[in-house]
This record gives C-alpha cells, structure tokens and sequence, in this order.
C-alpha cells in the first residue's frame, strides 16, 4: 500500500466527508448552535469562527484520541474540557494579536468554543474510540459542515439585511440613492432561527431519511 | 437600587440568554419536549449560575487580574494572568457542578430524582459559560454579578419552560415531514425571540 493510500483511504475519506452532509453538526446532530445564530451577522465574523472551531475540533480530537488509552473514564470529560480549553486559549490570543477588532466584535463567543457541543460531542463521542489520524480527520470534517452552514447563514443575513458580501456593497440602498431596501430584520437575532429552519427544511426535503419520526 | 433593578430587568428580558443571545441553544432544544424537564432543568440552572458567576468574580479579582498577586511578593505586582480565565472559569463550573449534584443526592433525594440527569451537562452549558465571560468582558462587581446571575439564569428558565408549553401543545398540529422536530421548533423559538424583543429599551 503506498503513502497516499495509507493516510487517505476510504475510512479516512469517510470521516471527512460524511459530516459535510450526511451527518452535518447542525442539520443532523443539532450540536453547536449557539455560535451557528450568534456571530452570523457578517460574513467575516462567521468565517473566522467557522475556522477556530475547525482547527479546534481538529486539534481536540487528535489529543483527546492519542491519550484515550490511558485515561480512566471517570475523569474523561475533566481531561476533555481541560484539553479544549487549552486550546481555544491559544486561538483566542492568537486572536487578540493579529485581528483584534474582530475578536472584540466576536466578544465572549471565541470563549464560548470550550462549551460548543461540536467540540466536545465529537471528543466524547469520536475521538474516544478511533485512532488519532482518522479523529484529526473527523474534526476537520465537522468543522468544515459547521462552517458550511455558518457561512451559509451569514451569507443571506449580511446579504439580505445591508446589501454587503464581505463589507462589499453589492446591493446599492435605497438610502444611497440604489434600488435596494434593506431588511432590517435579517441583522436581529429571530432571523437566524427562520434561516437555519429553512436551511434544515432544505436538507431534510432533499434527504428525506433524515426526517424525524413522531 | 435602581442600576440593580435595571441590571436585573435586562439580563431577564432584553438580554434575554436563551432568545436573545442564543445561548445554551443545544439543551433549551434537546430539553424543551415537556414542561417537567424543562422546569427542573431551568432550576438547575439558576442555582448553578447564582454559584458560580460569583464565585468566578471573586476568583477574577484576587487571582487573575493584574496586580491580584501583589501580596505574594511585589515581583507580582504588574503581573496579569487574565488569559488563565477561561481554563479556571471551566474548571470551576465543574467542580461546582460535581458539588451540587452530590449535595442535592445527599439532602434532597427527591429533587435529585427530578434534576439527576441534568445536573452533569449543565457543566457543558455555554449559559453559565457565557454568565462567566459577560461578567468578566462587562467588569461587574461582586454584588452586579449576583444579580446578573439571577437575572441571566431566570431568564434562560422563562425561555425554555415557556417554549415546553409550545411545544407540548405542537404534539397535535400537523408539520411537514422535513420541518418536523427541529426545524419547527426553530421556527417557534424565533417568534418567541420576536416577542422578547418588544423588552428592548425597557429601563428604570
């Protein structure tokens, strides 16, 4: 077996790519999604959050899984929270020295990532019994359909509510002399509930052994 | 008393953790099927949040801050170790957690039946999370922090036992295969997080 196919054979292609779709974090597991409707208002908020939770997830579950041998089960989820907040105190000072007005906007939710349920769902539930290559690759994974549905909703709110992508007008006002007005509901918090329904409709319609049963 | 008053009214309606901050999203869904649950956990939290944003505000201001180790030796005096917050907040959370669940089995098997499975995962719960980080991001006092605590933990247990009711009375109607469970319930929390905007700008 060559190199390539070691390290990216059909279980590690599975742990990538089903929780893209599959079995997204959002849609499917209904994990993290405090953070998913928080800091969804811009599209760069939503991005940067999208990939401190990766690196995050990624980095948790490839430790939780190297030491999962040798930690006794009663004290588990200590070692995990421990781990995890190690780590999202690395990201938020990284934070703090190179993008400091973002990690103001984001405020207490960069700190928030320690309780993401992502995070600690996938170590508990992951990470805890695989080995620490495909857990690296599980968390990229999650991190990734997290991120998919965070930008998908940042997306429509920053889009739909300032007419901007990115800080880039793209619809031009009506205040401006433009053509669009904008929809002021889309920039508070009950609007980010109605996308993420609409985006879980989606899903559920297009993927219909996903649908709850009574 | 009125900045208490105030303090108070806004961290339980206009800031409303659950509607307006979407914090502790995951249990206020998982845990919202029927009124029971959703009482014991709403009580849990309050009593969970009332001890640990204290009890964190305390560890803030003479552990943490800069110069809180002043005493130890004046080599300390500029030192800050407030980016330690987050590991000591999550630790505390949990050994408060771990206390009051063996307390309540100890002296109150009856309510520890009601609140049992609960009491764990409210370690994992970004409301009482969050409650630690506003106070600290919003630098409260002790005697803020206790009343940001009540406010805050109330306010959660308002959302989600009134959320419980709806959706006990949802059982019935007939929702569309790919909104059932979740993205109905989205739905309604939405229109509950409308309704609680009306609080905004409330003052005294």
């Amino acid at each position: 077996m060559s190199v390539s196919a070691a390290l990216m054979g059909k279980p590690e292609r599975h742990a990538l790519a089903t929780p893209i779709l599959d079995n997204n974090p959002i849609g499917v597991q209904v994990l993290g999604i405090c953070s998913a409707l928080a800091v969804t208002t811009r599209l760069d908020k939503a991005l940067v959050m999208a990939i401190a939770v990766t690196i995050v997830t990624a980095f948790a579950n490839l430790a939780v899984s190297l030491v999962r041998n040798h930690t006794p089960s009663a004290i588990r989820i200590i070692v995990q929270l421990t781990i995890i907040a190690s780590l999202v105190i690395v990201v938020d000072q990284f934070l703090k020295a190179y993008l400091f007005e973002l990690s103001l906007e984001l405020s207490v939710f960069i700190g928030l990532i320690i309780t993401n349920c992502i995070v600690m769902g996938r170590a508990e539930g992951y990470a805890m019994a695989n080995p620490p290559w495909l857990s690296f690759l599980d968390g990229i994974g999650n991190g990734l359909g997290y991120g998919l549905v965070l930008v998908l909703v940042a997306l429509a709110r920053e889009l739909l509510g300032a007419g901007r992508v990115l800080n880039v007008q793209v619809l031009p006002l009506v205040q401006d002399g433009g053509w669009y007005e904008p929809n002021g509901l889309m920039l508070l918090a009950p609007s980010a509930l109605f996308i993420v329904a609409l985006l879980i409709w989606a899903l559920r319609t297009w993927k219909p052994a996903l649908q709850e049963k009574d | 008393m009125g900045a208490y008053a105030d303090l108070f009214v806004k961290s339980l309606f206009v800031e409303n953790m659950a509607l307006a901050l979407f914090l502790g999203m995951c249990s206020f869904l998982a845990c919202s099927k029927k009124v029971e649950t959703a009482l014991g956990l709403g009580v849990a939290v309050v009593f969970v949040q009332l001890l640990t944003v204290p009890l964190n505000n305390l560890l803030l201001r003479y552990l943490l801050a800069e110069g809180a180790l002043g005493w130890l030796s004046p080599a300390f005096a500029k030192v800050s170790l407030a980016f330690l917050s987050f590991i000591v907040f999550i630790g505390t959370i949990a050994a408060a957690t771990q206390v009051v669940e063996m307390t309540v089995e100890r002296y109150a098997p009856a309510l520890y039946a009601t609140l049992g499975v609960f009491l764990p995962l409210i370690a994992v719960n970004c409301v009482i999370l969050g409650g630690s980080l506003f106070m600290q991001e919003r630098e409260y006092t002790f005697a803020e922090s206790v009343v940001f605590a009540l406010g805050s933990g109330l306010g959660f247990a308002v959302a989600i036992v009134a959320l419980a009711g709806i959706r006990e009375k949802m059982t019935y109607s007939n929702v569309p295969g790919g909104l059932k469970g979740l993205g109905i319930t989205f739905v309604a929390t939405g229109l509950m997080s409308m309704a609680f905007m009306v609080f905004s700008g409330i003052q005294f």
